[in-house]
């Protein structure tokens, strides 16, 4: 049997497929499963943390991006000789300025221009950049760089994109979803067919069917794109950025500026968040040509409106439902379509169809099945991966429908979903077989059998706290017209990356004696963004190798890839690959300790040996040698790549495939107060249940939970970026206008954690930062309609919706 | 123009400061102080928030020339600046009893900062927050912990309503605010034991 992970074979371990090792069975203070706290905690509290935005170098300059101030239109003329002649400014580039043939990148259709050539295809597109020597000259002299548009008409929903004279927004598209979609604005399709739905639709007893609107979430990291790039002696360029995976963005950096990979040197600077909106590159590209070619170190920092601009969204999208179930609550078929509306460029569109496609009816079992989910290409800003990645869109819409079907049937809503719910064993509507726990009834029992907050939280002896009631300090209720819903949701979303992608990490572990105590250090690179990886690496070092103290390399380009921060997926192939280094360090360091040992006492060759509390011990607990005599004066030093399970691609004609590698699942249960007259909502409580597989660190898990949950609540009733149908114009790129939830719309978020391990991961773990995204959304519209009664069908729900004078 | 005023109890000068920088960027750019964090410019997020004689504000929206001959303490001076309350007392709590307090929990659990343990010189509600894991990103926390340092000031026991409505000008996109608030009530629940 060939094995596909090196680093398995070698160190003699379980082959791909079989349970992994949960742990060497040592006990380490500090190790998995501890809530250990972050090693970036005290940096971080006292304001020391470097981000990308506080980098600063002597000399440095200040990039500043002119962007377009239409959405689609032919670009007649550029004249940037006003702008050069400013005093302060270094160098203004446009498209014609760019050093070689590769003027294009993007994840995985290469369709977006470093800076706009001859067209733009979305409000805010590059088109210019300018470096100088304060940032108010460089924004100054980008003002008057003189661009002369020809406006074109805009493309902005599924029927200008299809219509038959519809503009084309890539007119010489190339790429390899071109052969199996139906025009050429729509980017990508996937159509997921399995069993007989029009037989099965003859054994509904119900027929539902329901339309849902999706608006376009933004990712609202607080740290704006930002970095530093630093002109070598040889001719490179060392970047200091903050981004979600440094070996993709080196892929796409490097050609544009005609340098060998070696050549570019990223370095990790401080990451604030990131959600899915660090995928895409930013500033990157242009803060290292401006470096080259001013020869000076240039810092680029976008501020809170242009970051609006500057990264992709989550995709707003159309989502078409049909349900069908017996009298007795069984489902007999779910047909459903779903339209992606993925912008002006590719981005990851193309795998968040794969996602809403295969994730389409939810945590179910469902045997007949037609499914299709395309990403259109419009003139509106372009959208990409956020935080539940195609699965979000869709949980809204089947749990909306979960609840109508249940309703016809006149079933308890929760019942209904547990008589439905998938397990271990289940098949997917792609034909993969769930092979690990998928607890979806229990979380859904879990999270209904947690108490309910009181009723009228807000009366006390000295009348009503206006703070807990909707509307809150503005003061425009007592309590009157006041009124109370329950709702339920659950999803299921995928982990790692998916549909036959190779993807790896890396890490570099080292152990040596350091001023007589044994001292390990882990290197990868790994984007840091906030969710404690590097908290988490510790502890699995700890817990592998025995030792206390162990030190997080910064994340850099010196080591190999660590893959993206993305897809809940870190802690598993990044987790699991810096197990699997040590793993190998610690064959090592056993076998340094028998050749220099192995003579004094029998066990070192017929025990079974631990490194535990910076010893070699037997399994029986008795002390072999001290570590750091067994090291003496040698560092023990690997670097290893790690993969899971291989996944396989999606059938272009039926959906079929084992295409994900790992389930991830949550449920929730949202208890609202909502002022029926004038339609504001508050939100009571959120609880959460969810399987976590193995909780490394469950304060951090705690912490994902949390976060997720309350991204969901901000999409459901407040956040949206609003674009103008006429012009495809950004209405509200401000935090003014553009709302995220505050510490007073966020209410108390209970949390029962579940750890049924998948004997595939590492240590069992599932990985979960996405999951209660997906759920929190339609289980607050979910207790909206049963507080008002109305039959709401968009996200985020505005007053108007409520009040009936949308 | 130059400008003279005093950061975190130290004299500072900035010179060729433009009219129209704010005192967030001097902070950040001229001063070397970037603690105070740039997640809006525009007075919304919070993320900027420092005492200017004693008052929380956005330094996002201070002209840099409203400073001048004033005071001015960021999330690099907090720790120094409890310290100093609590020897003036005008806090009603002993801040150096609070860190003692802080520095038995059970729990060095990280096995850093064994040696020269770098808690000590922490405040109150900059400890709280590393323990109860209030911090994830920690680009809102530099504003949040001046904003929750100046509630626990003048009240030293707040209620959940109170913490929310003294920190809703603090948007944190990472944690839902369910740790934020455990840290809050974590420092004030340690200000209290120590008194």
């Amino acid at each position: 049997m060939t094995s596909p992970t090196p680093g398995l074979a070698r160190a003699g371990g379980a082959p791909i497929g079989a349970p992994t090792k949960i742990t060497q069975g040592s006990q380490t203070k500090g190790g998995v499963g501890e809530s250990t706290l972050r090693p970036d905690g005290t940096l971080k509290v006292t304001g020391e943390f470097a981000y990308s935005s506080d980098m600063w170098h002597e000399d440095m300059l200040w990039g500043q991006i002119l962007r377009s101030t239409v959405a689609h239109a032919e670009i007649v003329s550029i004249d940037t000789s006003e702008a050069l002649a400013t005093p302060g400014v270094y160098a203004v580039l446009t498209y014609d300025d760019l050093p070689t043939g590769v003027r294009h990148y993007g994840l995985e259709i290469q369709d977006t221009p470093v800076l706009a050539h001859g067209k733009v295809r979305h409000h805010g597109e590059p088109v210019a950049v300018v470096a100088a020597d304060h940032p108010e000259t460089a924004r100054r002299a980008a003002a008057k760089i003189r661009v002369e548009y020809r406006e074109l008409p805009v493309i902005t929903d599924e029927a200008s994109a299809t219509a038959p004279d519809a503009v084309l927004v890539h007119e010489h598209r190339t790429d390899h979803h071109m052969a199996h979609v139906p025009h050429p604005n729509v980017l990508h399709r996937q159509p997921i067919v399995r069993g007989d739905v029009t037989a099965a639709r003859e054994r509904a007893d119900v027929i539902v069917r329901g339309e849902y609107t999706f608006g376009m979430q933004d990712q609202a990291f607080l740290g704006p794109e930002s970095g530093l790039a630093v002109p070598e002696e040889d001719g490179g360029v060392h970047l200091y950025i903050a981004t979600q995976w440094l070996h993709s963005d080196l892929r796409q950096i490097a050609p544009v500026l005609g340098l060998p990979p070696e050549k570019v040197r990223m370095t990790l600077a401080g990451v604030g968040g990131a959600f899915g909106g660090r995928e895409d590159l930013s500033m990157q590209i242009h803060a290292c040509l401006l470096a080259l070619r001013t020869g000076k170190p240039v810092k680029i920092v976008y501020n809170r409106f242009e970051s609006f601009f500057g990264h992709v969204h989550r995709h707003p999208a159309k989502l078409y439902y049909e349900h069908g179930a017996t009298r007795d609550g069984k489902l007999t078929h779910v047909k459903c379509r779903i339209v992606l509306d993925g912008g002006a460029y590719a981005s990851a569109s193309p795998a968040v169809v794969g996602n809403a496609s295969s994730l389409g009816v939810g945590p179910y079992v469902v045997d007949d099945v037609d499914i299709e989910a395309i990403a259109l290409y419009t003139n509106n800003p372009p959208c990409g991966a956020m935080r539940g990645f195609g699965a979000v869109q869709a949980c809204f819409a089947y749990e909306a429908q979960m609840d109508k079907v249940a309703k016809e049937l006149g079933l308890d809503p929760v019942e209904f979903r547990q008589l439905n719910a998938m397990e271990q064993g289940t098949l997917m509507p792609t034909g993969q077989r769930v092979d690990s726990p998928a607890p979806v009834a229990e979380l859904l029992r879990r999270v209904k059998a947690m108490p309910m907050p009181p009723e009228r939280q807000w009366e006390s002896s000295e009348g009503a706290d206006v703070r807990q009631l909707p509307g809150g300090l503005s003061n425009t209720t007592h309590g009157e017209g006041v009124v109370r819903g329950v709702g339920y949701a659950v999803g299921i979303k995928n982990v790692g990356f998916s549909e036959g992608f190779d993807d790896y990490s890396t890490a570099r572990v080292r152990l040596e004696a350091v001023a007589g105590e044994p001292v390990a250090t882990v290197h990868t690179a790994m984007a840091e963004v906030g969710q404690g990886g590097v908290t988490v690496h510790a502890q699995i070092a700890r817990t592998e190798l025995g030792v206390g103290q162990v030190n997080i390399h910064p994340a850099n380009t010196e080591v190999g890839s660590a893959g993206s921060t993305s897809a809940s997926r870190q802690t598993y192939v990044t987790g699991g690959a810096v197990k699997n280094a040590c793993e190998i360090v610690r064959e090592k360091v056993l076998e340094l300790g028998r050749r220099r040992f192995g003579a004094h006492h029998p066990a070192w060759a017929t025990a079974e040996l631990l490194l535990e509390g910076g010893k070699v011990v037997t399994d029986g607990g008795e002390v072999l040698a001290d570590l750091v005599d067994v090291l003496g004066d040698e560092a023990v030093e690997v670097e290893e790549e790690w993969r899971h399970r291989p996944t396989e691609p999606f059938d272009p004609r039926t959906g079929q495939g084992d295409g994900h590698v790992q389930y991830s699942f949550a449920a929730h249960r949202a208890v609202v107060e909502v002022d029926t007259e004038l339609g504001l909502v508050k939100v009571i409580e959120l609880a959460c249940a969810q399987d976590v597989g193995k909780a490394l660190n469950p304060l951090s898990v705690l912490g994902q939970i949390q976060g997720g949950t309350t991204q969901g609540l901000g999409v459901a009733v407040m956040e949206e970026i609003v674009v103008d149908p006429k012009t495809a114009k950004v209405k509200n790129p401000s935090f003014t206008d553009y709302l995220i939830p505050t510490i007073l719309d966020t209410p108390t978020i209970p949390v029962d954690v579940l750890e049924l391990a998948d004997t595939h991961a590492p240590y069992g773990l599932r990985g979960i930062g996405e999951a209660p995204t997906l759920s929190s959304t339609p289980a607050v519209l979910a207790a909206i309609r049963d507080a008002t009664g109305l039959d709401l069908n968009r996200t985020p729900v505005r007053p108007e919706h409520l009040t009936g004078t949308a | 123009m130059r400008v003279n005023f005093t950061v975190n109890g130290r004299p500072q000068e900035a010179d060729d400061v433009w009219e129209g920088e704010s005192l967030l960027y001097v902070l950040r750019e001229r001063l070397g102080l970037p603690g105070s964090k740039n997640a809006c410019e525009q007075g919304e997020c919070g993320s900027c928030t420092v005492r200017l004689d004693g008052v929380p504000v956005c330094s996002c929206l201070v002209a840099a020339g409203q400073v001048e001959g004033r005071e001015v303490v960021t999330v690099e001076g907090l720790a120094e600046y409890a310290k100093q309350r609590s020897r003036g007392g005008s806090a009603g709590t002993s801040l150096d009893e609070a860190q003692r307090w802080a520095a038995q929990g059970t729990d060095s659990r990280t096995g850093e900062g064994t040696g020269s343990s770098p808690r000590a010189a922490l405040s109150s509600v900059q400890q709280a927050f590393i323990d109860a894991g209030a911090v994830q990103c920690g680009f809102c926390t530099p504003g949040l912990l001046v904003a929750a340092d100046e509630m626990l000031e003048h009240n030293p026991d707040p209620t959940d309503a109170d913490i929310r409505e003294a920190l809703s000008g603090n948007l944190c996109r990472c944690t839902g605010y369910e740790k934020i608030m455990d840290a809050v009530r974590l420092a004030a629940a340690r200000q209290g034991e120590a008194v």
